[in-house]
């Protein structure tokens, strides 16, 4: 790569950003839209310079109840994530440091598990909510999240246990040390940013789901995608409200997402892509 | 395998007294305890509703006719196969998927080339900016493109193949060759993986179809995640969207099968 010419060098950089303009100009335009009035929002010219106003954030948190589909953005994402923890954390230990004849199988079940889709179990998991009052339910939401995610931790948290160091364990385990005190005290510390990194995902992935949020919530246990979705019938007559909505349910998980990126990778081939 | 080998004969001092055939079994029943819980909430939550989906989809089941109940047969299957509208969105479907992945994968690819190169200044950060689109709701994409498309001055998407074709003249045949006998080959197994996830990936899509045309006009937009959600939530046809939803899961299963070999493949060569 170090033969081509300045011209060659050039010319790939003005498409690099020409190309990462055209990718990012979407976000950009929602977020330049968010900050017009629904007149000029729904302007047939583009208009790209204009006095801003915090108009239809404002609108959006006090009359459109912004503030209680984040809240169950918020719990639907970080507890189903928490409940992907404590049972991942187990089961990918086990999977690593305590192999059977078994272990194969059973991570090869797990993530196929992951392959099957939501509508196999759409009418079922609507009919018994039905029954179980968890219909427009935010805790309805985190069983299924927790279930949709479990597989991704539990192969991104193998990969990382994997990569910590035996001698450290056996060590461990030749001063006596129990199970319980092998994960708390030795692997949770020593893999931390990746458990970290592990959970980001899974609340990114929990918070920018739609199907199941759609089908299962729409008022009480209803998330930002189904706040979001509500403009879907405006007609473009509120696209300033639509936009600094959007907005406000992206920019926190988009920023979250530019720390994942690595992880994003490697938990959604589950090392199918080396 | 040879860190099984060597977690499996690791001499544990103070054990030493042990049969091997008791050591084994309390091993098997350690990790039973901790892999049992996650094995069954993922049983309970996806195997036994994909069960109940097939058994629903041999019922006569409808939510607001509970009068209508017993044994189907096939019915619910002849149904939807003799229904014109599943049939368009099996359809519709292969087409969305077909035409999805040929996209990315040239598209991904090209991008991809480009962002490799050590060249571009802040590479880092445009290839950050560039893949924000991913982190973005479904719902959002679809509300933006949306109103994107329908503002008659705006036709940026006319402009991406030039420039591509532009890039590939820059490099001149040269690396062109480079990436045709070279780089191609060498993704191959990792190309291979990426047009099976994204299959499975790409059959599911909703949220997208459900904000911009609701599966409209008619049925030209709707793929079967949406067909079977009409089914389900406007008909209150529980036997009908199940003996579709099974033959969802089959289509997702013909890839899948072939990925989870892939994987299992890879799992054993790493451990």
């Amino acid at each position: 790569m170090n033969r081509l010419s300045l011209k060659q060098k050039i010319g790939i950089n003005i498409l690099a950003y020409l190309v990462c303009f055209l990718m990012f100009f979407p976000i950009f335009w929602l977020v330049l839209t968010s900050f017009k009035t629904n007149t000029l929002a729904s302007a047939l010219h583009p208009v790209f310079f204009f006095t801003p106003t915090l108009h239809s954030y404002i609108d959006a948190i006090v009359n459109n109840n912004y503030l209680h589909y984040i809240g169950n953005s918020l719990i639907s994402s970080v507890v189903s994530t928490l409940i992907c923890l404590l049972l991942g954390i187990p089961a990918a230990y086990s999977m690593v440091f305590h192999r059977t004849r078994r272990t194969d199988f059973t991570l090869l079940w797990i993530l196929s598990t992951k392959m099957l889709p939501a509508v196999g179990v759409l009418v079922p998991i609507y009919v018994v909510y039905n029954r179980l009052h968890l219909l427009d339910n935010v805790f309805g939401l985190v069983f299924i999240y927790a279930a949709m995610n479990l597989p991704i931790v539990i192969w991104l948290l193998y990969t990382y246990f994997k990569d910590l160091p035996k001698e450290i364990l056996e060590a461990a385990r030749t001063d006596g040390a129990s199970m319980l005190v092998e994960i708390v005290r030795i692997v949770i510390p020593l893999t931390m940013p990746g458990l970290l990194s592990t959970a980001l995902l899974a609340i990114v992935l929990a918070w920018n789901e739609a199907f199941w949020a759609i089908n299962l919530t729409n008022v009480h246990g209803a998330t930002l995608s189904v706040f979001v979705s509500g403009f879907k019938s405006s007609r473009g007559q509120f696209w300033a409200n639509m936009a600094a909505g959007s907005t406000l349910a992206v920019l926190p998980i988009l920023i979250a997402g530019w720390f994942t990126q690595r992880q994003l990778v490697r938990g959604l081939t589950f090392g199918a892509v080396k | 395998m040879n860190t099984t080998i060597s977690n499996t004969t690791m001499p544990i001092p103070g054990n030493d007294g042990l049969g091997s055939g008791r050591k084994a079994r309390g091993k098997s029943l350690r990790s039973l305890w901790l892999v049992g819980p996650a094995t069954i909430y993922l049983f309970v939550w996806m195997i036994i509703p994909l069960g109940m989906t097939i058994y629903y989809s041999f019922r006569r089941y409808n939510l607001i006719q509970p009068y209508i109940k017993g044994f189907a047969g096939w019915s619910n299957y002849i149904n939807i196969l003799t229904d014109p509208n599943f049939l368009a969105s099996l359809s519709n479907t292969l087409v969305l998927v077909g035409s999805t992945l040929i996209l990315t994968i040239v598209l991904g690819l090209v991008f991809a080339l480009l962002y490799n190169n050590d060249c571009v200044i802040g590479k880092n950060v445009v290839r950050t900016f560039a893949a924000s689109p991913f982190f973005v709701m479904p719902v959002v994409t679809g509300l933006i493109w949306k109103d994107l498309m329908m503002n008659p001055t705006f036709g940026l998407l006319q402009g991406v193949p030039d420039d591509i074709k532009e890039a590939a003249n820059l490099d001149g045949a040269g690396a062109w060759k480079t990436f045709r006998y070279i780089t191609l080959p060498h993704l191959g197994r990792s190309l291979y993986a990426i047009v099976m996830l994204e299959t499975i990936f790409f059959l599911a899509i909703f949220g997208q179809i459900y904000v911009t045309t609701s599966g409209g006009p008619g049925v030209a937009t709707t793929n079967m995640p949406y067909y079977i959600y009409l089914q389900a939530f406007s008909q209150w046809e529980v036997g009908g969207a199940s003996a579709a939803a099974i033959f969802a899961v089959i289509l997702a299963n013909i890839v899948a099968i072939f990925l989870v070999r892939m994987i299992n493949r890879n799992i054993r060569e790493d451990a």
